[in-house]
């Protein structure tokens, strides 16, 4: 195995990390050499990424161990078993490939702005910082070092909401978002102390495999925990209150960021489900109790989608409904997997659960990107307040239309594709599920076409902003996006088979061989 | 805020900000042996800052402690710790490339001050970072405050 | 109940009480203060769960090689996570200085822009 190779898992984190530090000093040489390093960071992390995710799919998707700081033998001859380490599954690098897209597309996206703004230097270093954080929690294979990551997402998306420290609206929401995120990172740091004072470790193979069938008071308690803090962070009804703030306040680059870092969130909830209590630990009351919680996000993030002016907002609550149809999939897998008779359409639902995550990130950052030029454009956020958008802005009202059409699940977009996939499953499972997930998706679609209604049709306003064209990295990064959305949706088989379905097998049946990769390592 | 406190105050601080500052310098330079380490002796010495800030106010620190100067030190013991880590990459991230070696971290007493290969050396990038980046957060801090109060 | 239960009690205890500041108290600076009694009990939680009765410190490099020691693990742990909390209060509290500067108070309740 080549060097690059071997160490691409530490390099993917190590990378933006260097970067988010180094940011601040090339800053001081000039804001366009700034620039130009951060779009080389993102570019060399998206590289390592594709590099990493092309070898593993080539290699037949068996998992992959990076040890870090390399094997200790001490000595007295003893081998350290089993030491800090990232560990990459078929879902791991699923969700690599998702962060990949949305931190180029976000790098790309705030690469120009009209006008420098103050504080552009601080945005660029917690991107980075935060790119790093989500890389982490989709690679470790340690529990602890799981939470460390998480909070360093919490930080970075935080202080990414509140940098505008001149917008009251930021402060409180920033301040909101991060009392949740730390209560949720404590409920995990929780859990994470319960099951090393059970079993005197943190890696999640060697947890995995002392989990046993008749889970003991303690691991449910921390499963209780752990899907607690993760929900809550993934922005799950009950509480997705912040979520709404967050991405309504953050800046268009950083939104797309932050759907990523709730699915890394969501990511941390499947790991916990699948392969750390998985096939020992699984009853069938978890997958209702998560499937109820999918329904009740969907039916509250459309609804409350329906009323709102502000246009991020109501973009945001667009976002929450769809991770509900993501935690529906899931569930419903979970629920197939569990019964008595395992059977097929539980592995369609998962991938179609997970296939709705990558073109999530594509629409809904599509989205956020195309109104936050928009929102520049007319100076307001209110919807009331915008309108005639179409008229100047092309290729925008374009990327928007796209987007808001493959968010609501039209063909032959992307996220009709996945969309069908949980439609069909969840029908095996209960046909009213599936019924209100295709009514909440209709509901959407007239949601959006309200919102492009009134802010991109109708009689041209006075532009507040001076009359020039959209600078073009903006449009190359949502035509990025775009060509996700429609490439996805054209040859969704093609797709499903090579990314999808390795990463829905890591969740269906791989937990054997997650544990085996480090387990079967113990001696050597 | 800007006025500072009391002669006491200021007489105490006076006496005690040089030894605050080499008891955390002393943490960071022991942390691969006792107790302690770059983060907490950092933060020993960050808080020789505050107590200074406190004692004389912001209008006393203003020429002294420059904020763009601090965040830049941060950003280097950032980079030094990572460039540490950057070194080990040939066996592994965070491999210890100078532990055993024979030079000069590298000895084999365990408890003497030259051990412990580059981790002396990350508790330094840690230490000057924790430091600067305190310091920094509480200028900040201490400015917003100042700025509030004269609104 | 032994006198070894009593630092997971206090735990437990010191979590409560966090929650109850951060749910029930309408100051900012309160709600902030919460979370870092959470974060206290989670951390004591830690320790605790590291501790052997009558062991040394893990970190003495002579000493005797049977004496028993506390576990140095949980002990890292509550490091990183005091590191963490160190940071996330500072950012907490910039927020709060922020937000009383925008609307001249720091009553939770009076502080309402973003709703629905």
């Amino acid at each position: 195995m080549n060097a690059l190779l071997h160490h691409a898992p530490v390099l993917l984190v190590a990378v933006p990390l260097l970067g988010a530090f180094a940011v601040p000093l090339v800053g001081k040489l000039g804001s366009g050499l700034r620039r130009f390093f951060v779009g080389l960071i993102a570019l060399l992390t998206t590289a390592i990424a594709g590099y990493l995710a092309a070898s593993f799919y080539a290699a037949g998707a068996s998992p992959i161990v990076y040890v870090l700081g390399g094997r200790l033998s001490l000595p007295s001859g003893m081998v350290a078993p089993i030491r800090i380490m990232f560990e990459l599954d078929g879902l791991s690098v699923f969700m690599m490939l998702i962060t990949a897209l949305a931190a180029l597309a976000a790098v790309l996206y705030t690469s120009s702005f009209w006008k420098e703004r103050s504080g552009a230097t601080l945005k660029d270093s917690l991107m980075l910082l935060l790119i790093v954080g989500i890389f982490g929690m989709e690679m470790t294979g340690d529990l602890f070092n799981f939470f460390v990551f998480l909070e360093i997402t919490s930080i970075a998306a935080c202080s990414l909401v509140g940098f505008r420290v001149w917008n009251g609206r930021s402060q409180e929401a920033a301040f909101k978002v991060m009392t949740l995120y730390t209560l949720s990172g404590l409920f995990v740091l929780l859990a994470v102390g319960l099951l090393y004072g059970q079993y005197g470790g943190l890696n999640i193979a060697y947890l995995a495999t002392m989990i046993g069938s008749g889970a003991a008071l303690v691991d449910k308690i921390a499963l209780g925990l752990l899907l607690t803090g993760l929900a809550m962070k993934a922005g799950a009804v009950p509480m997705h209150m912040w979520a709404p703030d967050a991405y309504g306040e953050a800046p268009g680059a950083a939104s797309i960021l932050l759907v990523a870092n709730s699915q890394a969130s969501l990511y941390g909830l499947f790991r916990v489900l699948f392969t750390l209590y998985g096939s020992a630990y699984s009853p069938q009351s978890l997958a209702w109790i998560l499937i109820g919680l999918a329904v009740l996000t969907i039916i509250v993030g459309v609804t409350m989608a329906l009323v709102q002016r502000d246009l991020k907002r109501l973009i945001a609550f667009g976002a929450v409904s769809q991770i509900g149809y993501m935690m529906l999939a899931v569930g419903v897998g979970f629920a197939a997997m569990t019964a008595l008779q395992p059977s097929d359409f539980g592995f369609v639902a998962l991938q179609g659960g997970l296939f709705h995550m990558i073109n999530d990130a594509a629409c809904i950052g599509l989205l956020f990107l195309a109104a936050g030029i928009v929102i520049r454009r007319a100076g307001t956020r209110d919807l009331q307040g915008m309108g005639g958008i179409a008229h100047d802005l092309k290729w925008t009202t374009a990327f928007f239309m796209l987007g808001a059409f493959a968010l609501a699940g039209m063909p032959p977009l992307n996220g009709f594709a996945s969309k069908l996939m949980i439609y069909e499953s969840t029908f095996r499972l209960s046909p009213v599920l599936a019924i209100v997930a295709i009514l909440a998706s209709i509901l959407l679609l007239a949601v959006f076409l309200r919102a492009f209604q009134a802010a991109f049709l109708g009689p041209r306003t006075e532009p507040t902003d001076v009359m020039r064209p959209v600078p073009i990295s903006m449009l190359v990064s949502m035509g990025l996006l775009a060509l996700v959305v429609v490439a996805f949706g054209l040859f969704p088989g093609f797709f499903v088979d090579r990314i999808v379905t390795p990463a829905a097998q890591a969740l269906w049946s791989g937990r054997d061989a997650y544990i085996q990769a480090v387990m079967s390592g113990m001696g050597g | 805020m800007s006025s500072g406190m009391s002669v006491i105050v200021r007489t105490v601080t006076r006496f005690t900000y040089a030894l605050i500052i080499v008891f955390g310098f002393y943490v960071i330079m022991h942390g691969h042996l006792t107790p302690g380490g770059g983060f907490q002796g950092g933060a020993v010495v960050a808080s020789a800052f505050a107590l200074a800030l406190v004692a004389f106010g912001t209008a006393g620190l203003k020429g002294a402690l420059n904020r763009h100067l601090l965040q830049s030190l941060e950003e280097v013991g950032a980079l030094a710790f990572l460039g540490l880590a950057f070194a080990g990459v040939g066996t592994a991230f965070f491999y210890n490339i100078l532990a055993n070696s024979g030079s000069v971290f590298g000895g084999s007493d365990p408890a003497a001050l030259a051990s412990g290969g580059v981790l002396p050396l990350m508790n330094w990038a840690v230490g000057l970072k924790v430091m600067t980046g305190i310091a920094s957060i509480l200028i900040i801090m201490v400015i917003g405050a100042r700025k509030e109060a004269t609104e | 109940m032994t006198l070894g239960q009593v630092p997971f009690v206090v735990s437990a205890l010191l979590v409560v009480i966090g929650l109850y500041a951060l749910l029930f108290k309408r100051n900012l600076i309160k709600m902030v203060i919460g979370v870092s009694i959470i974060e206290t009990g989670v951390n004591l939680f830690l320790v605790t769960v590291g501790y052997r009765a009558g062991g040394q410190a893990p970190i003495y490099t002579y000493s005797d090689p049977t004496t028993l020691r506390v576990l140095p693990t949980p002990q890292a742990l509550t490091l990183t996570s005091i590191v963490i909390g160190l940071a996330t209060t500072a950012l907490l509290l910039s927020f709060v200085v922020f937000i009383h500067r925008h609307y001249q108070t720091l009553d939770a309740e009076k502080i309402k822009e973003l709703k629905g």
